[in-house]
């Protein structure tokens, strides 16, 4: 286990890196320290963002002493190490997979030698993990990818596709949630809402939540969107 | 509803506090005023808390209609100003009534000034702050600019009147020559030779700058190991530098994670300078140790509280 470095992000924040790659147990430690923070915050800590393999810490340098709080961070960070990982919560998120909703599905399932059907079984088979949300509201970066389905991006980007498309490519797959320009693949669409501020929690994901797929028919996906848009989501499970 | 009319509104104009913090982590940026200093002494200058919601206007500027009984309105910026078609001066509150024009802009010198109202723009705040931002439509007028016919909701409905409050700008500390930076969090994903591009080159503000981010044109900086990062989180006034060798720097309205590494991160107070630069204008960066940045950083702090202690009512 490589030791963890703090590092300068300008004069407001630390970058607490502890490895340089994409995997789970190097992200639940970041997860932990995430976790130990926000049980009993440093004087001047603001916020903090967690990443794959990195946790920022914004301070207000005017509230606190950022050599203190450095020192403080490096003794947090020892003191979580070898936590166990939180389990995170467990969603079922539905998905109407290929047709008009998942336009890309056939074309995907031929360049990986598979049946669309066998696609669809490999893609809801794992149990994805939330590394990190960024980028856009709500937006989760699922880690777990079989494999057998990483394939390059399209060649030519789609200007908008909308909330809820279930999207893959590289190690990488997630579901939009807000309407966005992507150059991923384009396998369904899910009707949960992964954002909505009308809702008290507005983010259905927190990370190192953990994420499972399971296809549906239209008239599910027609009741689920209703539902979503009076504020259903998917039930927590431990 | 009270309210202030928007007759017209300029390019880019905004309702901005301090900005949304705290929800990071589910990706929202925090957007907020790009030079909070100039927030502050509005606001002050209004009677307002530092950090109540105000208006950016970005260069133009708009045009305003009093549709309560009365407001009082302050702005702070070198800007040109009329009210009911005569000339009127900016770092000043006024109290206006119904019916009342006030034309403000364009700025004289750099990009963004504000416009504070007694009591605060009194749109809904969105998770804690009522800070506009426009690429994921959260909050201000329905996360979007300002148009024509926007009607900017007041906390009330008149003013008492009281003496009014003056800000002289000559008390504004000078700019260091210099923009100032921290080096990292990714300084090792360039080599020496780049570094030395970054810190003694001049770079231009591109033309499409904006909320989200400053693209600075100038000598290609070098990368020591490829420009691509396991994505993690972006800190106010990063500088990326994508494969191009062009450097970014990311403002308030900045996506909360990436995958560019990034080379420096300007001071808090330098971000603001930055977002006073129009297209075309030439910087150069300075890079600040830790402890320099603090005492940089400290220093400014105790500059705008001696400013906003200097505003007082006018003779």
């Amino acid at each position: 286990m490589t030791a963890p470095k703090v590092l300068a992000a300008g004069d407001a924040a630390f970058s607490i890196e502890f490895g340089d790659a994409i995997d789970p147990a190097l992200n639940a430690r970041v997860h932990a320290l995430d976790r130990a923070l926000a049980a009993a915050p440093l004087p001047g800590m603001v916020e903090t963002v967690p990443t794959y393999r990195s946790l920022l810490v914004y301070f207000d340098p005017l509230r606190c002493d950022p050599a203190a709080l450095r020192e403080a961070l490096l003794a947090r960070t020892a003191a979580t190490e070898g936590a166990a990982p939180a389990p995170g919560r467990l969603y079922r998120v539905p998905v109407r997979y290929g047709g008009a909703m998942g336009e890309d599905l056939e074309a995907v399932a031929a360049k990986l030698g598979l049946a669309p059907d066998e696609l669809v079984r490999r893609h809801s088979a794992p149990e994805y993990r939330v590394y990190m949300i960024g980028f856009s509201p709500g937006l989760a970066y699922l880690g777990g990818l079989p494999a057998e389905l990483v394939i390059p991006r399209r060649d030519d980007p789609r200007p908008a596709v909308p909330r809820g498309a279930v999207l893959m490519a590289g190690q990488q797959t997630l579901f939009y949630p807000v309407e966005m320009p992507t150059g991923f693949h384009v396998l369904g669409r899910t009707p949960v809402r992964a954002f909505d501020l009308a809702r008290p929690e507005p983010f259905l994901l927190k990370p190192g939540d953990r994420v499972r797929f399971h296809a549906i028919g239209d008239a599910e996906y027609a009741r689920l969107d209703a539902a979503a848009e009076r504020g259903w989501t998917p039930e927590a499970e431990a | 509803m009270s309210a202030l009319r928007v007759v017209q509104a300029g390019p880019y104009s905004t309702v901005q506090d301090a900005g949304r913090f705290g929800s990071q982590r589910f990706g929202i940026s925090p957007a907020g005023a790009a030079d909070p200093a100039l927030l502050a002494i509005a606001n002050r200058l209004a009677g307002n808390a530092p950090d109540a919601a105000a208006i950016e206007c970005t260069l133009l500027g708009d045009t305003y209609e009093v549709a309560v009984e009365s407001l009082r309105l302050a702005v702070a910026g070198d800007v040109a100003m009329k009210i009911d078609g005569e000339a009127a001066a900016p770092w000043r509150s006024y109290r206006l009534a119904r019916g009342q024009k006030l034309r403000i802009g364009p700025c004289r010198t750099g990009l963004r000034f504000y416009v504070a109202v007694e009591g605060g723009i009194a749109c809904a705040p969105v998770l804690g702050s009522r800070a506009t931002h426009v690429r994921t439509g959260i909050g201000g007028i329905e996360g979007r600019r300002l148009k024509a016919g926007d009607a900017l909701p007041l906390a009330q409905d008149a003013v008492a009147t009281r003496p009014e409050l003056g800000f002289d700008p000559a008390r504004l500390p000078p700019a260091p020559e210099r923009l100032r930076v921290v080096l990292g969090p990714q300084d090792d994903y360039f080599t020496p030779a780049g570094i030395a591009t970054f810190l003694g080159s001049d770079y231009a503000v591109a033309r499409d700058a904006d909320r989200m981010g400053c693209r600075l044109e100038g000598p290609a900086i070098e990368h020591a190991k490829g420009h691509n990062i396991i994505s993690d989180g972006i800190p106010l006034g990063g500088i990326q530098v994508p494969g191009n060798g062009q450097p970014i720097a990311l403002m308030r309205d900045r996506q909360t994670t990436g995958g560019y590494p990034k080379i420096a991160c300007l001071i808090g107070p330098d971000v603001a300078r930055l977002a006073q630069k129009r297209p075309g204008e030439a910087v150069r960066f300075a890079a600040l140790s830790p402890a320099e940045a603090q005492e940089a950083v400290r220093a400014q702090a105790a500059r705008l509280a001696e400013c906003l202690a200097g505003i007082v009512p006018l003779e």
